[in-house]
């Protein structure tokens, strides 16, 4: 059994290791939304703004910026709304935060529960 | 003249409800101990007028009867019968004539089908499914009447919106609703149960079925949803976490939770009032989901044709649903003290509502969260998939593990013997998500998790099957539905982890080299046909590496009612993988934006959740045959 | 008394809720930038349209107030707004960079020869890539900068008579 959870972490340390640095386009185009459509992302739409987008992005990931540093550039200058996940920051603190702790409430309940009576 | 025959059915409808509730109440107080034959009658009744007046609808439709303002919105005199149909429901009037009907439809079954439970129960039920009723009935005469008039009578319609004209969507509203209108039932039963005291196992008991048979439609409307947006947005992608997708998916996970739930109160008499509470949830939620979709608060890609009037009335009606249903509730409410072992089936069941009560309420806070920020700090922010993926996939990896041990423990209380067991298969499914990678060279951490969990789910429940196969005690549906789910999500972890995707532009006659793929825009052809124009491309996909050698015809469809651009992909779909290409001009420019994938297991994500969906459906006539 | 808070708060929390939902039904649902104002523009650099030289911050450091309008010969709208460019033209306070947008040369400069010319320059953006440095998603689009090269205000959309007082008004300040 331990050679297992061995084998395992060796195989996680390998993903790391082939985790590369290079933003990923498509994943970019993805995660940007098209200010003039209806809901659509970057990688979906074939508006001119999204043609044109996609430009910029290629021509930042060729300069080699990260795919932070894109997102922090696209924000600055079209605001919040251009990037499909938002930002951890103070106004969305609540987005990121709530579901977990709604989750760890959850599990406290249970916990809660079943510590009425406890197991013989 | 269709217009006043539709009007006045709505009309005699409203009264007939209004005659219900008031013969409900004078039969709760008679002494008596069975209903009056009236209120069967006066139900069919009203079932009926109200499928009249849709078939009234449907037949405006077919004739193209443009005196009514619905069908010149909506229809035009080209368009094939079977979307004159579907039109009938592609709309926002339509669709609220198909509410409606589930409403009433499920009302009258619902009263002849538990023909053994106390009468008051039954009575309350009925007058809350009556309220629901009077309040859509109210919304479609006076906000958003399908049947009102139009004059002078122009002599042409503006059309269906053309990506609503397709096989797939035409089927997915009936389904959808089906689903979620059908939570409205046993959101009258939990009200009713609470203020006729009628609780435990028989409550259990009495909407059993109509929880698994609103979940099982949901189940495959949700699907049909999904391979629409597959093949007719054009992205490739089957789920975009649009609001308007989480508004189905939000009941769905009650449903889940509930129907987990009922499992327990039924062979337990535990959680009673969590049960009510997700009844009401359901629905709820149900109600919410039209608010945002028909109100235009949100941004979507599938916005019907919107108006903050509707948005208005739905709020009104919200508003009083989740009061009145606080108000009773605080008054019924009592605490129990239940007594639970931690090692027993009762406390899966209360994992299982845990976790979806969690996805519930990321997706719902996901959903809704840009009205907040917009609302507070006027500042406009999008909540998009990576926001979702990133906080509900690491979770669905903890989730599969539970679910793939929660079914064998035993009821009250059980000693885990089976450790060892559990460990072989984690084993094993951990070496198996190694071959897949070794021969397929991906890495991706967490969708290695997700590969892993379950697999690990899925050996378990095959074990299960193995095991109960030779007993005569076997619970099948359960086996497929969560042995589908444990595939569902394999298949989604392989797609996601080994599509491919392309995105470049192109001109006639040129060829892009990539990997070890070549493709040609050989050439381009203009089609007419009966209600569009045709823009087809015809592109050589070839891999010499693997021998491929296809040809591909996307579209770019010209339709003149309504005037749009539609963009049709070309899907190459088989056993193991799709290819999917779109194409769409440029323009000013004589390049083609052209989007080539290679999207693997398609075909068995879509039969995974059909047979998710199976389960429940097997669950219902197993549940019937036990009665009988 | 530890039940009755629990009640009130779980009212209050629907309340807010419903209340949220209601004052959102009257915003709009679609975006635009219009907010985004009070920033600095930095990092400009605009190929000028007639040679190999850039336009750059100093050039528009010069000028009390600027207005960068991006219009194109194949935009329609553009059309609408260039009379008020023109009388804009005329102010002295005020100096007027046009931004020609993924066009063709040789059309806008025949769209300038049949409208006239209101820019005090014109660069050139072939591929659009500049635009998106300042913000620009869709033309016609301009926007008002003071000398500290700050965004005062954004139009999208054709500039209307009111955003033309709007514009007098503030350079004449």
């Amino acid at each position: 059994m331990r050679i297992i959870i061995v084998i395992f972490y060796f195989f996680l340390y390998l993903n790391n290791l082939n985790a590369t640095p290079m933003a990923d386009q498509e994943i970019i185009f993805k995660n940007l939304r098209c200010l003039v459509c209806q809901g659509q992302s970057v990688a979906d739409s074939n508006s001119d703004f999204a043609q044109t987008i996609k430009l910029v992005v290629r021509d930042q990931i060729k300069e080699g910026k990260t795919e932070k540093e894109i997102y922090k550039f696209l924000i600055e200058k079209y605001g919040e709304w251009i990037v499909y996940k938002p930002p951890l920051n103070k106004s969305n603190s609540v987005l990121w935060l709530f579901p977990y702790l709604i989750f760890i409430i959850g599990g406290i309940m249970i916990f809660l529960l079943l510590k009425k009576r406890p197991n013989r | 003249m269709l217009s006043n025959l539709g009007n006045l059915i709505l009309f005699i409808s409203a009264f007939i409800s209004l005659s219900i509730i008031y013969i409900s109440f004078v039969n709760l107080n008679d002494g008596k101990t069975v209903l009056r034959k009236k209120i069967y009658q006066l139900c069919l009744f009203q079932s009926t007028l109200i499928i009249l007046s849709f078939f009234v609808l449907v037949s405006a439709f077919i004739t193209s009867d443009f005196s009514l303002m619905t069908v010149y919105q909506n229809s035009h005199t080209l368009k094939p019968l079977l979307y004159k149909i579907s039109g009938t429901w592609g709309n926002h009037e339509g669709s609220l004539l198909l509410w409606l009907i589930i409403l009433t439809i499920f009302s009258f079954l619902f009263l002849v089908y538990n023909k053994d439970h106390p009468k008051n129960y039954r009575l309350y039920t009925l007058i809350t499914q009556n309220f629901l009723i009077i309040g859509f009935l109210f919304f479609l005469i006076f906000n958003s009447n399908p049947f009102s008039f139009l004059s002078p009578i122009p002599k042409e319609g503006l059309g269906l919106n053309p990506i609503l004209q397709d096989p797939a969507l035409a089927i997915h509203p009936p389904l959808l609703y089906v689903g979620f209108v059908g939570s409205s039932i046993y959101f009258s039963a939990a009200i009713s149960s609470m203020l006729s005291n009628y609780s435990g196992k028989p409550f259990a008991l009495s909407i059993k079925n109509w929880v698994l048979i609103s979940w099982s439609f949901q189940t495959i409307g949700i699907l049909a949803g999904s391979i629409w947006a597959y093949y007719e947005l054009g992205w490739g992608g089957f789920w975009f976490w649009d609001p308007v997708e989480n508004a189905s998916l939000l009941p769905w996970f009650a449903m889940t939770a509930l129907f987990h739930s009922l499992i327990a109160l039924e062979k337990r008499n535990l959680f009673y009032f969590w049960v009510i509470i997700l009844c009401i949830i359901t629905f709820i939620l149900s109600v919410t989901g039209t608010f945002l979709v028909r109100s235009g608060i949100l941004n979507s890609v599938h916005t019907f044709a919107n108006d903050p009037s509707r948005g208005l009335y739905i709020l009104l009606f919200l508003c009083f649903l989740i009061f009145t249903s606080i108000f009773i509730l605080f008054k019924k409410f009592q605490t129990n003290n239940y007594k639970i072992n931690s090692n027993s089936k009762e406390t899966f069941v209360l994992i299982n509502n845990w976790f979806m009560i969690f996805y519930l309420v990321t997706v719902l806070l996901g959903t809704i969260y840009p009205i907040f920020t917009e609302v507070l700090t006027s500042q406009k922010i999008s909540v998009g998939p990576p926001f979702y993926n990133t906080v509900i996939i690491p979770l669905v990896v903890l989730f599969l593990i539970f679910m793939s041990i929660g079914p064998n423990v035993k009821w009250i209380r059980d000693n885990f013997k089976n450790l060892n067991l559990l460990l072989k298969i984690l084993a094993a499914s951990l070496i198996i998500n190694f071959l897949i990678i070794y021969f397929f060279k991906s890495y991706s951490l967490l969708s290695n998790f997700i590969i892993i969990s379950s697999i690990f789910l899925i050996i378990s429940t095959f074990l299960d099957l193995y095991k109960y196969s030779k007993k005569k005690l076997f619970n099948l549906s359960r086996l497929v539905s969560h042995l589908a789910f444990g595939f569902m999500i394999l298949f989604i972890g392989l797609n996601y982890n080994f599509s491919f995707e392309k995105d470049f532009n192109l001109k006639l006659g040129d060829k892009k080299k990539f990997a070890d793929y070549t493709i040609e825009f050989e050439n381009i052809n203009l089609e007419e046909f009966k209600n569009y124009k045709s823009v087809v491309g015809k592109f050589n996909i070839k891999n010499y590496s693997k021998n491929l050698n296809l040809v591909l015809s996307p579209e770019i469809r010209i339709y003149e009612n309504p005037s749009t651009l539609t963009y049709e992909a070309s899907i190459r779909s088989g056993l193991l993988k799709d290819y999917y290409i779109t194409m769409s001009n440029i323009d000013r420019s004589e390049f083609y934006n052209i989007k080539f994938q290679k999207k693997p297991f398609m075909m068995w994500i879509w039969i995974s959740v059909i047979f998710v969906s199976i389960g429940g459906f097997m669950r219902i006539f197993r549940n019937e045959k036990k009665i009988n | 008394m530890k039940k009755k808070l629990i009640k009130t708060s779980i009212i209050i929390f629907f309340l807010f809720i419903t209340i949220v939902f209601f004052v959102g039904l009257n915003k709009s649902s679609i975006y635009d930038t219009k907010d985004l104002v009070g920033q600095r523009l930095n990092n400009i650099s605009l190929d000028n349209f007639n040679s190999d030289l850039k336009i750059t911050e100093q050039d528009l450091k010069k000028n009390n107030y600027s207005l960068i309008n991006f219009w194109a010969s194949w935009c329609a709208p553009c059309r609408d707004e260039h009379s008020f460019l023109l009388k804009l033209n005329n102010q002295n306070n005020i100096s007027l960079l046009g931004v020609n947008f993924k066009d063709k040369k040789d059309n806008a400069l025949k769209f300038l020869e049949e409208l006239g010319n209101p820019y005090d320059s014109l660069a050139r953006d072939e591929f659009g890539k500049n635009s998106v440095h300042l913000g620009i998603y869709g033309i016609p689009e301009s926007i008002l900068i003071n000398k500290d090269l700050v965004v005062i205000k954004k139009f999208i959309g054709p500039i209307t008579e009111k955003d033309f007082d709007y514009i007098i008004k503030t350079i004449k300040r």
